[in-house]
């Protein structure tokens, strides 16, 4: 993955000079970084599209699934989004977001567990007409 | 207001009278800047909840009834769904692309870049146009409209079993077609002429009938191998396999066993190398009964994402046009930020839609 650990260009900066004066100090991301993320995005795409061609097993292929997308959106929110160069709190705002949907959906799968054992009595049952 | 900035920025020669785009309420451009960024933030916060929603009433339904998804997700076609992925990203790409042109004060360029982005949103919404389409031809609307549900009577003038099964004859057919995949059943091959629908149409069937045909239909398909001994399958044989048990009212379900699916592993999944394609007579008979679900959720969910596609493409209209009165500069390009971060975030949820609703397997 594109890594640039270097400082940033300072030519990309139009405004880089004094520290508060109150101007806007941009960070412009390089157009080869953003096209680098976006061939990367590609990449992962179409391997994600290709690996449902695979058999590993039900839970095994959606974990795959998951992780890729997991990447993908990592890299959108990282240089698309430009949270990597961006004050952290924005950061804080998104991960409290999803860190609250996982609680979310965690909770209910947990609190749907519970049921399962009637799900299994009624598994071969038709709810819509009652017949056994 | 007065704050600390303020007193900090008191004798500041770059503190420039008041720039027109400067709202009174703040001191500087910084801090309206990072003031809008930390406000659109919170606002997307409040979208990932809202999707949030959707996503656990996807994982719940799913956790519970694997199979249905397995079976559902026949009716999406999964190469649209990676043409929409590459072209959300593409349009994704050069938003991106369009904030730094407004950064470096590249008019031009930021005008191609909104035009390109909102091209994005036209083709991905062209794809989703044609998607819906597919769904509605086989009568696979949101909710009680849709044919597989029990009550549907929508389905010109057909009956409820009849409408459901001649739609999941359709929508196995298509996806093996797709997928150039074996048929479940141990008599693979045959799908190559596949029966008519007069075939299919259960005429003889009455609703709630434990009709053992239909029961061997299910043995046949493999899913009760033990019992299959029992009931000589002839039926069977005749409507070969594409055709599967399509009649809700008679699933016999006290002549198949339990097929103990619930951990959503299928057996005969893990048999097969290469794509299988869940058949509707796999089912257990509460998720037969299930179906309608999955594509109230399918519809929910890229719903609300393509309503979030269309209004970000007025977004970039109204960018376009503020751009063409030369309005951003490289001291004020916010709008254009906060509408590409919103873009990114409509991305971000179609990232996961994507897996989710079309790469079941």
């Amino acid at each position: 993955m594109a890594h640039h650990h270097e400082p940033v260009d300072h030519t990309e900066h139009p405004t880089a000079h004094a520290h508060d004066d109150g101007a806007i100090h941009i960070h412009v991301v390089p157009v080869s970084l953003l096209a680098g993320i976006f061939i990367v995005l590609m990449v992962f795409t179409v391997l994600t599209y290709a690996v449902t061609k695979v058999d590993f097993g039900y839970q095994i292929n959606l974990f795959v699934a998951i992780t890729i997308a997991v990447i993908k959106g990592g890299l959108v929110c990282l240089y698309f989004m430009h949270l990597r160069w961006d004050n952290p709190f924005n950061t804080l705002c998104l991960l409290a977001a999803l860190l609250f949907v996982g609680l979310f959906i965690v909770i209910a799968s947990l609190d749907s567990g519970q049921y399962h054992n009637l799900r299994e009595a009624y598994a071969n049952t038709d709810i819509t007409t009652g017949a056994k | 207001m007065s704050t600390a900035a303020d007193l900090a920025h008191a004798d500041d020669p770059h503190a420039h009278g008041n720039p027109a785009h400067l709202a009174h309420h703040f001191d500087t451009p910084a801090q309206q800047f990072t003031t809008n960024k930390l406000g659109m933030w919170t606002f997307l916060a409040t979208e990932v909840l809202m999707f949030g929603g959707l996503f656990c009433a996807y994982s719940v339904y799913r956790y519970n009834h694997p199979q249905v998804y397995l079976w559902a997700h026949n009716a999406l076609d999964p190469f649209w769904g990676m043409v929409n992925t590459i072209v959300l990203l593409a349009s994704s790409f050069t938003m991106a692309w369009g904030v730094r042109a407004a950064q470096l004060n590249q008019r031009g360029l930021l005008q191609i870049m909104l035009t390109l982005t909102f091209l994005g949103g036209v083709v991905f919404m062209c794809v989703k146009a044609v998607e819906y389409k597919a769904k509605w031809q086989h009568f696979l609307f949101p909710g009680e409209f849709n044919s597989l549900n029990a009550e549907f009577k929508g389905r010109d003038g057909k009956s409820p079993s009849e409408a459901r099964a001649i739609t999941i004859e359709e929508v196995e057919h298509e996806a093996h077609l797709r997928s150039g995949a074996e048929p479940a059943s141990a008599e693979g091959g045959e799908h190559a002429a596949p029966a008519t629908e007069t075939e299919v149409k259960p005429v003889q069937h009455t609703q709630n009938s434990a009709d053992v045909k239909s029961g061997a239909a299910e043995h046949a398909a493999g899913t009760a191998p033990t019992e299959a001994s029992k009931e000589p399958p002839i039926a069977l044989q005749a409507i070969g396999t594409v055709v599967t048990a399509p009649d809700l009212g008679n699933e016999s379900a006290a002549i198949v066993p339990p097929t103990m699916m619930a951990s959503g592993t299928n057996s005969k999944v893990d048999e097969k190398v290469g794509h299988h394609l869940t058949t509707y007579s796999e089912l257990e008979p509460l998720d037969k009964s299930q179906l309608q679900t999955f594509f109230s959720i399918y519809f929910m969910m890229t719903g609300l994402h393509g309503i979030h596609v269309l209004v970000g493409m007025g977004l970039m209209v109204w960018l376009f046009l503020r751009a063409s009165a030369g309005q951003f500069t490289s001291q004020y390009f916010a709008p254009v930020d906060l509408v590409g971060l919103y873009w990114h975030l409509v991305d971000l949820i179609w990232i996961f839609l994507f897996p989710l609703l079309y790469l079941i397997h």
